[in-house]
């Protein structure tokens, strides 16, 4: 059974012009997918792809124009007041930048704690500070780390207070926005570590954002690889990455940055990647497809799939080979 | 120096050298060593990769190649700045400002900041063509265009009178590198030139970069924290912690036979070279700040080989291997232990 569901989620923002006069433009368009329990599914694309729009529709930071979302069973697009507080129990999010989303003037001790006293209103200070440190130890920050402040601490270790903040709770889902961006590369081993190590003991259902396509090949089980507003790819991630089916992914495979000298290239002839233009009719990518047909002017997105629940919108999907 | 010429005018290969370079930075009132006795050449028609982790000093060192930095307080302990033999430091500001854009050009890594967004792109990139080169303004207008061009832009007689604002990232910085390329320079110093950047943008900003280097034979310092990006460009790799260059080679010898421990870690928790859904190798720790390095080895208390040998003060180069690859360390010849999955 799927811990969270997001059925054909929209939504449009205006763009330009004076008071919000200019053109409505759609950064979501009907987003669909589920999260299974225990396991990963990334959401992949570039910015502006409408990846993170769509993880603070499910997380009900920004309302959704059309579609549902669905955890644990309940529609929660609609829920408001406490019974949405009593919804947040079971997601959390955990954001790129843990500096900008820990409060300075509070200690380690009240950030961390914040979660207890909306959820857990019968415990004590005594109580719940106990529950703090618990869950900052098990993200592997020390007791002494209670009573400081946010600005006394590094890249990492802010993230293992965000990521304790999160946990806090005992959440069943977490969603986790674009978590080891900013770190350097060996805090992030230590941070992906640390999540994967979380998601075993206590079996919970990641939902990850990411533009990084190495980092989301080390960390997830399945991809949704998002263009435009909307979902083009989706499936294991395995095949995603093995045998992309869409032009847009094997493109933004081929973009990917080599681990080694001898992967060097010359120009990978793989479409016009000097544009940078989306199409507003038909297929979005059709402007920079290096397969275009005529018939994708008129390309209206209708997912397509093979036998293995690895679904793509595109009209002439690029051979399994 | 002479003002009116750029350094392919003249048709002089120039060096650029930092000679046992140290730096300290204001830190809470106090000036604190940040960038010790470090020692790069860099050579016409070679790119040098200059990697490391944030609060190494690679932009710091970066900075200095072009005496940038100082008005923020950076000052100069020790070493030199050489510009084919002439120091950086006995220049005087006219000269100063002509190698700077003339000689020794500055990639910086925000596109969407380094350009002012009240002027038009052709006024900001006329302003360089008539700091350095004395052209009348046709010929400075042809020479934007031509500029413009090639860095991949098709029509850029438009973007000329396009503002900052109306340009997406990989276009700025494409703006960007043909302001740095407007009078000709001799070396580009690329300081994370594709980090702010979509990863599609990036590969096509990689490529103009590898274009230009190698059409001009200018001699490029790259500095980054991604290795994906020096195994794209570099040909020689420079490796920092804490302020020092820890190990050094061709870009090949850093690939295939990483030596220092610290390039060893840096390169195994990469998940590109990982096994998916396995646990990253990790370094334990984090880069101690300036005024908190150890007084031996600075990698020693994060290094899975450290002994009480390595916090006494170790030799400049304990290492030297075949074809000038070196490293600062004084047991490259042992395995490191499988480092333990942490947290």
């Amino acid at each position: 059974m799927s811990v969270l569901r997001a059925d054909r989620l929209s939504k449009s923002f205006r763009r330009g012009g004076l008071w919000g006069a200019g053109i409505s433009h759609k950064a979501v368009d009907s987003v669909t997918f589920a999260l299974k329990e225990g396991e990963t599914l990334a959401i992949v694309g570039e910015s502006g792809s409408g990846k993170s729009t769509t993880a603070r529709m499910v997380m009900r930071l920004l309302e959704a124009d059309e579609g549902s979302v669905h955890l644990l069973g309940e529609e929660i697009t609609s829920a408001t007041g406490k019974e949405l507080r009593m919804l947040r129990k079971d997601i959390q999010m955990v954001f790129q930048d843990p500096f900008a989303s820990l409060n300075p003037r509070m200690k380690i001790v009240e950030t961390v704690g914040e979660g207890l006293r909306v959820h857990h209103p019968e415990m004590n200070r005594q109580q719940r500070r106990k529950k703090v440190a618990e869950t900052l130890a098990h993200c592997g920050i020390g007791e002494e780390a209670l009573d400081r402040y946010p600005h006394q601490f590094s890249g990492g270790q802010r993230q293992r207070v965000g990521i304790a903040r999160a946990l806090i709770v005992e959440p069943k889902v977490l969603v986790l926005d674009e978590p080891v961006s900013a770190l350097d590369v060996s805090v992030q081993a230590q941070i992906l570590n640390l999540l994967k190590r979380i998601q075993q003991e206590r079996n919970l259902s990641y939902l990850f954002i990411s533009h990084d396509l190495s980092v989301v090949r080390h960390v997830a089980d399945r991809v949704a690889v998002m263009f435009a507003g909307s979902v083009v790819e989706q499936g294991a991630v395995e095949a995603v990455f093995e045998t992309p089916r869409h032009p847009y992914t094997k493109m933004l495979l081929a973009a990917r940055p080599i681990a080694h000298p001898n992967q060097r290239q010359g120009d990978n002839g793989n479409g016009d990647l000097d544009r940078e233009s989306v199409a507003d009719s038909g297929c979005a990518f059709r402007l920079r497809c290096p397969f275009v047909q005529d018939d994708c002017t008129g390309f209206e997105v209708s997912i397509q799939s093979d036998e293995s629940e690895h679904t793509f919108a595109c009209l002439h999907p690029l051979d399994k080979s | 120096m002479d003002a009116q010429s750029s350094a392919a005018n003249t048709g002089v290969v120039r060096s650029l050298e930092l000679r046992e370079l140290s730096l300290s930075v204001p830190i809470s009132g106090e000036h604190v060593e940040a960038v010790s006795k470090v020692s790069l050449m860099l050579k016409p028609g070679r790119v040098l990769g200059l990697v490391g982790e944030s609060g190494c000093g690679k932009s710091l060192t970066a900075q200095a190649m072009l005496r940038l930095g100082e008005h923020q307080g950076v000052l100069r302990e020790g070493g030199d700045i050489l510009l084919d033999g002439e120091s950086l430091f006995s220049m005087d500001q006219e000269s100063l400002r002509h190698m700077r854009g003339g000689y020794v050009s500055m990639i910086f890594q925000e596109p969407m900041t380094a350009l002012n967004p009240v002027f038009s792109i052709g006024s900001q990139i006329m302003e360089v063509i008539r700091i350095h080169l004395d052209m009348n303004r046709d010929e400075t207008t042809a020479r934007a265009v031509k500029l413009l061009h090639d860095v991949g832009m098709q029509d850029a007689e438009a973007v000329l009178k396009q503002y900052p604002d109306a340009l997406s990232g990989g276009m700025r910085q494409r703006v960007l590198i043909a302001m740095a390329m407007a009078a000709d320079p001799a070396y580009i110093i690329a300081d994370e030139p594709t980090t702010a950047l979509d990863v599609s943008v990036q590969k096509r900003i990689i490529q103009l970069l590898r274009d230009l280097q190698r059409e001009r034979n200018l001699g490029m310092l790259l500095v980054t924290h991604d290795f994906g990006l020096v195994a794209e460009l570099a040909d020689d790799v420079a490796v920092m912690y804490a302020g020092q260059i820890v190990e050094s080679g061709s870009v090949e010898q850093i690939f295939n036979n990483p030596t220092h421990p610290y390039s060893r870690a840096l390169m195994g928790c990469r998940p590109e070279v990982s096994e998916p859904g396995g646990s990253l190798p990790v370094i334990a720790g984090q880069v101690p700040p300036p005024g908190s390095w150890p007084s031996g080895c600075h990698f020693a208390k994060r290094c899975p080989l450290a002994d009480s040998v390595c916090l006494e003060p170790v030799p400049v180069d304990a290492w030297s291997g075949e074809g000038g690859h070196q490293a600062r360390c004084i047991h490259v010849e042992e395995k490191l232990p499988e480092l333990e999955p942490a947290l």
